[in-house]
């Protein structure tokens, strides 16, 4: 059966167009107590472009734009690198539970004993799932963790006196690290990681020097390989006098298997809304706790949540810590749902979805393989990267992608990572079982197949979609992204 | 795909046309063929100074976001400032119209650094 299928689509217009003067969403008893005065400059008679809707138009109006959008919740959603993975509904009873939804930031100590105990539960577990000493839950998402890394080793060097510029960066991390290492005054050096796709201990050692602050490796990497020299590296990296950072996005392959603390690195973002299943994108927001090496500690962000004799607190007392990173403790209705998931899960939990993942991925790498070209034939993890060498016709990876759409699939990531040309990379995550898999795999099949009989049908799609395939040229170059009444006059 | 003769080339699909002590640079054919419609141009100031192989600027297409190196080391003299506004000219007319900057050489020496057009054809063919 093929998941995308045509259906009567509800058409609808901006919230401001359904404005019609006067109609109101409620209606107020008459007013029973003395008009307030206030001064006549305070008052507004009128807030221009404001919609006067009633409460069904705007119930519809939501409404129908939801059944527009598509999510992990309506169907596979195989984007390389994002770790999609399904969010189960328990983790959102969770954080909807009175005492921790409604729990107030200034909230004194002594009774939000049960949120820094929650808090206290993550930042262990954590550390235990990836070997190190400690871990600060502050950061807002990951490019926020990776700048609280950075930070850290920056302070670690600048209190040693090490006036070190450069930070090292193979071709195959995640985007985002050269951003962190420029933001935080890091010259980037790029490192070629080569047709094995993997970084080398040799190729590391020849950029070794002293002028050198940090590694940032992603691993597993962005072709999904893993980085099999990495203890060596980071002993070369240590050697030398710098330190380790590792973008944590890819840790959906390792847990329970491979701990980064024990395999030498010093620092390395969370994605909790990747690996532990908490809403990825607009449904977020993200939250990228920092886990770090012994030699890091005194640098983590304040305050951290310790556990003393009167049960738990928040420890402001930290003369070298790189500060506050977000106001008050981040975003922690994530961190209920990642506790709730931890829990539920178990390391036994833990360790098997890693698992699933690298197997769905691997079984997705073989059907496919036979037919998509795959330019680093190296035993993948959690994602397989495939490019559209083998297709014909001037069909492209852009085509496959939008095909998908018409087949009922969110397009996997098209044209990352850059060191592949035309690449489509896959995450399946553990989720999915067999059979959507099948489906997603026979659909893929079928739009190979397509490119050589029917190239048309890959060119023009999506053709079942509300709106089908869309200028993306003239939506980058002249962008319209304000509603003004004048132009629906 | 052109590779003109009188132009040098970088690995890194930018072109140089050398004129006396000015340089001129912009991205290849081939650079503008694999990037896409280019969306978004990023150059540096008249008067900022450049290191060979660092990045001087970026392009930005539908695909992807790229630096853009420095063949040679030097000042910025002048910047082509139709590119914010109308950056498909990298794609339309990639050696011509789609210049970049103009730089005053400070080491002649580095020129030597560059591929012809021949060894640049090989190279791009090497790379597939």
């Amino acid at each position: 059966m093929r998941v995308g299928t045509s259906g009567l689509q509800l058409n609808e217009k901006l919230i401001f167009e359904h404005s019609d003067p006067g109609r109101r969403g409620y209606s107020l008893p008459a007013l029973d107590v003395r008009v307030a005065t206030l001064p006549p400059e305070l008052v507004r008679t009128e807030v221009p472009g404001f919609p006067e809707v009633s409460e069904v138009d705007v119930v519809r109006h939501f409404t129908r734009l939801s059944t527009w959008n598509y999510g992990v919740d309506s169907g596979f959603y195989p984007l390389g690198s994002c770790t999609m993975k399904y969010n189960p509904k328990v983790n959102e009873t969770a954080a909807r539970i009175p005492g921790l939804a409604g729990c107030h930031p200034y909230t004194p100590e002594t009774l939000s004993q049960g949120a820094l105990g929650l808090m206290y539960g993550l930042q262990t577990a954590l550390a235990e799932i990836s070997g190190f000493s400690a871990v600060t839950l502050q950061p807002a998402a990951g490019a926020h963790g990776e700048l609280a890394g950075m930070l850290m080793i920056r302070a670690w060097h600048e209190a040693k006196g090490n006036k070190r510029r450069k930070v090292l960066i193979p071709d195959t991390a995640h985007g985002t690290n050269p951003a962190t290492a420029a933001l935080c005054g890091y010259d980037v050096v790029p490192i070629a990681s080569g047709g094995s796709g993997v970084l080398t201990a040799e190729t590391v050692a020849s950029f070794m020097n002293d002028d050198v602050a940090a590694l940032m490796v992603t691993n597993p990497n962005t072709l999904g390989l893993f980085e099999s020299d990495i203890v060596k590296i980071c002993d070369i990296v240590h050697a030398g006098g710098g330190l380790v950072y590792c973008d944590g996005a890819n840790l959906n392959a390792l847990m329970g298997i491979a701990r980064p603390g024990d395999l030498g690195i010093d620092a390395m973002h969370f994605n909790l809304h990747k690996t532990f299943a908490t809403p990825h994108g607009g449904g977020g927001p993200g939250s990228g706790p920092v886990g770090v090496a012994e030699k890091l500690i005194p640098y983590l962000p304040k305050p951290m949540v310790v556990k003393n004799d009167q049960g738990y607190g928040l420890d402001f007392d930290r003369p070298q810590s790189i500060g506050r990173l977000r106001s008050f403790y981040g975003n922690f209705g994530i961190m209920v749902r990642a506790w709730a998931y931890i829990l539920t899960m178990g390391g036994s939990g833990l360790k098997q979805a890693s698992e699933m993942a690298v197997l769905n991925a691997n079984y997705i790498r073989a059907r496919l393989e036979p037919v998509y070209n795959l330019p680093h034939k190296h035993r993948s993890l959690h994602e397989v990267v495939f490019n559209d060498a083998n297709l014909a016709n001037d069909c492209h990876t852009l085509d496959v992608a939008k095909r998908l759409i018409d087949y009922g699939y969110h397009p996997p990531t098209i044209y990352f990572p850059l060191v592949v040309k035309g690449a489509i990379m896959i995450e399946p995550t553990e989720t999915e079982s067999m059979e959507t898999l099948d489906e997603f795999c026979d659909a893929m099949l079928a739009i190979a197949r397509e490119s050589q009989e029917n190239p048309d049908l890959l060119h023009a799609a999506p053709t079942i979609t509300r709106v089908q395939r869309l200028d993306e040229t003239a939506a980058a170059r002249q962008p319209c992204l304000c509603w003004n009444p004048a132009d629906f006059v | 795909m052109e590779f003109p003769e009188e132009l040098k080339y970088t690995e890194e699909h930018e072109w140089v046309m050398i004129e006396d002590d000015i340089v001129t640079v912009g991205i290849t054919d081939f650079a503008q063929d694999s990037l896409g419609d280019v969306v978004f141009v990023e150059l540096p100031e008249v008067g900022a100074m450049l290191e060979a192989g660092k990045s001087f600027g970026v392009v930005e297409s539908v695909k992807a976001v790229s630096d853009v190196y420095s063949p040679v080391s030097g000042e910025v003299v002048e910047i082509n400032e139709d590119l914010p506004d109308t950056p498909e000219l990298i794609n339309t007319s990639a050696y011509e119209d789609g210049w970049m900057i103009k730089i005053r050489l400070s080491d002649t020496a580095e020129l030597d650094d560059l591929l012809d057009a021949d060894a640049y054809q090989a190279f791009v063919d090497e790379q597939g």
